[in-house]
């Protein structure tokens, strides 16, 4: 600790503006402050500051995303074994979800950071810490057998188009996650969806047993059959899916998780569950085609619905701002994402566009709110006069 | 006594170093000053010369721009210098006391045949005038505008704050003599006072309107009070005071005197005799903290860990302050220090596991606890202000400098004390009180 401070505190000179490797300040510095919670002090205003940091808060969302990869992880080899029709351990199958999934976090990561220091740099910035979630995120939403390029073309424009241009952390529009998901949804729709994405090996067409087809639960009610996974096995996860969405249950420990510790926003969450049920159930009354008949509650546990509410929906940045509007935005989330999920022929999944759609209406239903404090604050003073 | 007013939102930081209510001894100081950076928006123009011999109520220095408003000396002595900063900016008026005691007179008065006019006119001379200060914007007051109250917030809640019914005690008499030239004033006075507590000085007084409040900090702040009672409206003025203003008031009309002197609290994790002090408005703390702190690299503030100003441990109080705050400075690096447990973290979200503790008592320092961020985490303002305003749009404007939707999101009601929470919550460590102060200046430069 002493030493590592004492070789921090001998390269500092160097990094600093004018100095030699100055290209550096803003790497070095994001190295320093994550060893170290730098000796800044309150100069003027308040003397005392709550302990929760930036860094702080995106490291617990990582904390809590980490049920749901390790979830990820198994359920990739569990379901690449199957479709070999090959009895594995668990270590067997947590050993081949590990050789797929991890390389997808280390490119995320890698590629992502990179641009993130590159624009502080250029910038004359901190690095601020909205990557360490988006960065996790990522991988969890893309299939498993992405390539891996694809995963770091994507994190670029997630992180250039979607971050950096309108003034990085704090300034996007949409989810940085879900824009990097977009970009390869319609730049590679061969490789984000049909039946053989989701299982590791099946687009190489490795041996698969007999009548396997590989397609989600949501790929087959679209194609006109009921989903042959149980309720419970999707609450569960034992489901072909992206990495981290499959599992109900994993998402729903990160979401206690985020409640608990106060930084995932509980009305955007529940409302988007609501909002999503309350679909489900108009959908089960019309009952047109197995997608509609598919059960309310059912609905909620496929796809990636629930790792959308917790996750994706609640990201401060791209939400409302407003309390009053956080109820509204997350519930036309979950109505619309069931509702596209219901209605698109060409792909049976809608959160994604649900949040987009909704991170674009955001300040909308803000300004509304906005608006109605305002009118309230003029009422109140013609009724004074 | 009308209903009681219920603050939900708001926080008490659990700190260390909380005083008893019992009285230290401890000799008066030889060095005061009047300090103009405490009075904002006042550009000071020297009315004596160092060198000069004053008295307790003679003018040092007065407003530029508006010369009926003059500062006075708390002391008898000699004016000993007149410390400046940046660009000549005075900071400091600083007074030899010769202990003498000796003070102007003014004349008595019965404050019953009294003009408002005359009421004011003898404030001003006696440089009480500064103490009484209007919401919107926290400034001093302008004696051409009728306010449509008088507010008085008969409690602290900040953090280790002095409690004004015991500072009080004894100085009942006064306080009402107060009360009576403030009404001449402004009929309309109010006083707010926390609900369980006794509030002997202020339940008994005649002729304002007491409102029982209760809830967390900022209950206490005026302003809060003031939101909740009666908010205020675009053109509308309410005039604040504090409670030992009042009393030094109602002595000038019943003693004929400029009356400084002060009770002040001293408190904090690092104060090693923590309790009451009788001194006087401006003194040097020196013989307050004199081998009466804590080792280590210490931070001495005047007034409470979220408002006040860091000040020298020979620094001077405040002229609105009741308080004087030591904690540890906390410069130093923290191995990891986001990623740590932090059972001695204190934090409103749970994020930190110091929530298994809830009734622990913080030593907290003046670090920052990280670097300065946007905007990300939101909602985190609401559950600190107890005001119909949204806190984050508000500061939006005021960085955009909107002046039309500053005016609509509410700035008129706000001034910095109550958006301290705020900055404290803040995870992305904005300053928030400044950002308001310049919201607020800007108002007053373009609506003037």
């Amino acid at each position: 600790m002493k030493a590592l401070r004492n070789l921090l505190d001998n390269i500092k000179p160097h990094v600093q503006k004018g100095a030699k490797f100055e290209k550096f300040h803003s790497t070095f510095d994001a190295l320093e402050t994550l060893f170290f919670v730098p000796n800044h002090t309150n100069k003027n205003g308040v003397h005392v500051r709550d302990a929760v940091d930036l860094k702080r808060t995106m490291a617990l969302v990582v904390k809590a995303l980490i049920p749901a990869l390790l979830f990820g992880i198994w359920n990739v080899g569990y379901q690449h074994f199957i479709a070999l029709g090959v009895d594995a351990t668990f270590w067997m199958q947590v050993g081949h979800g590990a050789l797929k999934v991890l390389p997808i976090v280390v490119v995320s990561y890698g590629v992502g950071l990179g641009v993130e220091f590159m624009f502080a740099q250029i910038r004359g910035h901190e690095v601020q810490e909205g990557f360490l979630v988006s960065g996790m995120l990522i991988p969890l939403i893309v299939p498993v057998d992405v390539p891996l390029w694809m995963v770091a073309v994507a994190t670029i424009f997630a992180v250039v188009i979607g971050k950096e241009v309108f003034g990085g952390t704090g300034m996007n529009i949409w989810n940085p996650a879900l824009v990097a998901r977009a970009f390869l949804f319609f730049a590679y729709p061969s490789k984000m969806s049909g039946d053989q994405v989701w299982i590791s090996g099946l687009t190489k067409g490795e041996g698969v047993v007999d009548g396997f087809s590989g397609a989600t639960a949501l790929g087959e009610a679209a194609a006109g059959s009921a989903p042959s996974a149980s309720l419970m096995e999707s609450f569960i996860g034992l489901i072909p899916g992206s990495i981290g969405e499959t599992s109900t249950l994993a998402i729903l420990i990160g979401a206690l998780i985020l409640i608990y510790t106060g930084i995932g926003s509980w009305k955007i969450m529940v409302s988007v569950f609501a909002g999503g049920y309350v679909m489900g159930l108009l959908f089960n009354l019309w009952g047109a085609n197995p997608l509609m008949e598919v059960g309310a509650l059912h609905h909620l546990c496929l796809g990636g619905f629930a790792f959308g509410a917790v996750f994706m929906a609640t990201d401060p940045v791209s939400a409302t701002r407003t309390e009053k509007g956080k109820w509204i935005y997350g519930f036309l989330i979950g109505f619309l994402a069931i509702m596209v999920r219901v209605f698109n022929p060409a792909y049976p999944e809608g959160v994604m566009l649900a949040i987009l759609l909704m991170n674009t209406f955001a300040p909308l239903i803000d300004h509304y709110v906005v608006q109605g404090n305002i009118k309230r604050r003029l009422k109140r003073a013609k009724i004074a006069a | 006594m009308s209903e009681v007013i219920k603050i939900k939102k708001g926080l008490n930081i659990q700190l260390e170093g909380k005083a008893d209510n019992v009285f230290g001894q401890a000799n008066l100081p030889e060095h005061f000053a009047v300090k103009p950076t405490d009075f904002h928006g006042v550009v000071p123009k020297m009315a004596a010369k160092v060198g000069d011999k004053v008295k307790a109520g003679t003018v040092l220095f007065y407003d530029k721009n508006r010369p009926e408003i003059k500062f006075v000396s708390p002391v008898s002595g000699e004016l000993l210098a007149v410390n400046r900063g940046e660009r000549r900016r005075i900071l400091e008026v600083v007074v030899k006391s010769d202990g003498a005691d000796a003070a102007e007179q003014f004349e008595t008065a019965k404050v019953g045949e009294l003009s408002k006019e005359q009421v004011v006119e003898k404030l001003q001379a006696a440089g009480l005038w500064p103490f009484i200060r209007k919401r919107p914007y926290d400034v001093i007051a302008n004696p051409e505008e009728t306010p449509k109250a008088f507010f008085i917030s008969g409690f602290d809640s900040s953090p280790l704050a002095p409690d004004y019914d015991f500072v009080l005690s004894g100085q009942e008499e006064a306080f009402q003599a107060g009360i009576d030239a403030i009404k001449r004033l402004c009929d309309n006075v109010h006083i707010g006072v926390r609900n369980d507590a006794a509030s002997k000085v202020f339940k008994g007084l005649n002729g304002v309107t007491v409102h029982a409040v209760e809830g967390p900090h900022p209950a206490g702040n005026v302003g809060v009070q003031i939101h909740n009672a009666m908010p205020i409206n675009k053109g509308e003025v309410v005039w604040v005071t504090q409670p030992q203003e009042v009393v030094a008031i109602g002595k000038l009309f019943t003693e004929g005197k400029y009356d400084a002197n002060r009770v002040i609290v001293l408190a904090g994790s690092e104060v090693e005799k923590k309790g009451y002090f009788r001194t006087k408005l401006g003194a040097s703390i020196s013989t307050l903290v004199k081998d009466n702190v804590k080792d280590g690299n210490l931070r001495y503030i005047s007034g409470n860990v979220l408002t006040g100003t860091q000040i020298e441990d020979d620094g001077y109080i405040g002229s609105y302050h009741s308080q004087v705050t030591v904690i540890p400075e906390g410069d130093y690096y923290e191995f990891m220090g986001w990623a740590t447990p932090g059972f001695n973290k204190f934090s409103v979200s749970r994020s930190y596991f110091s929530w298994l503790c809830p009734k622990k008592e913080y030593r907290l320092d003046a670090n920052m606890h990280g670097g300065l961020r946007s905007f990300v985490v939101s909602g985190e303002y609401d559950r600190v202000l107890p005001m119909d305003i949204l806190p984050e749009f508000l500061f939006r404007a005021i960085l955009v400098e909107d002046i039309d939707k500053m005016e609509q999101l509410g700035i008129y009601e706000l001034a910095e004390e109550d958006v301290a929470l705020c900055e404290f919550v803040c995870t992305s460590k904005q300053k928030l009180q400044s950002i308001l102060r310049g919201g607020i200046d800007l108002m007053i430069k373009e609506l003037s």
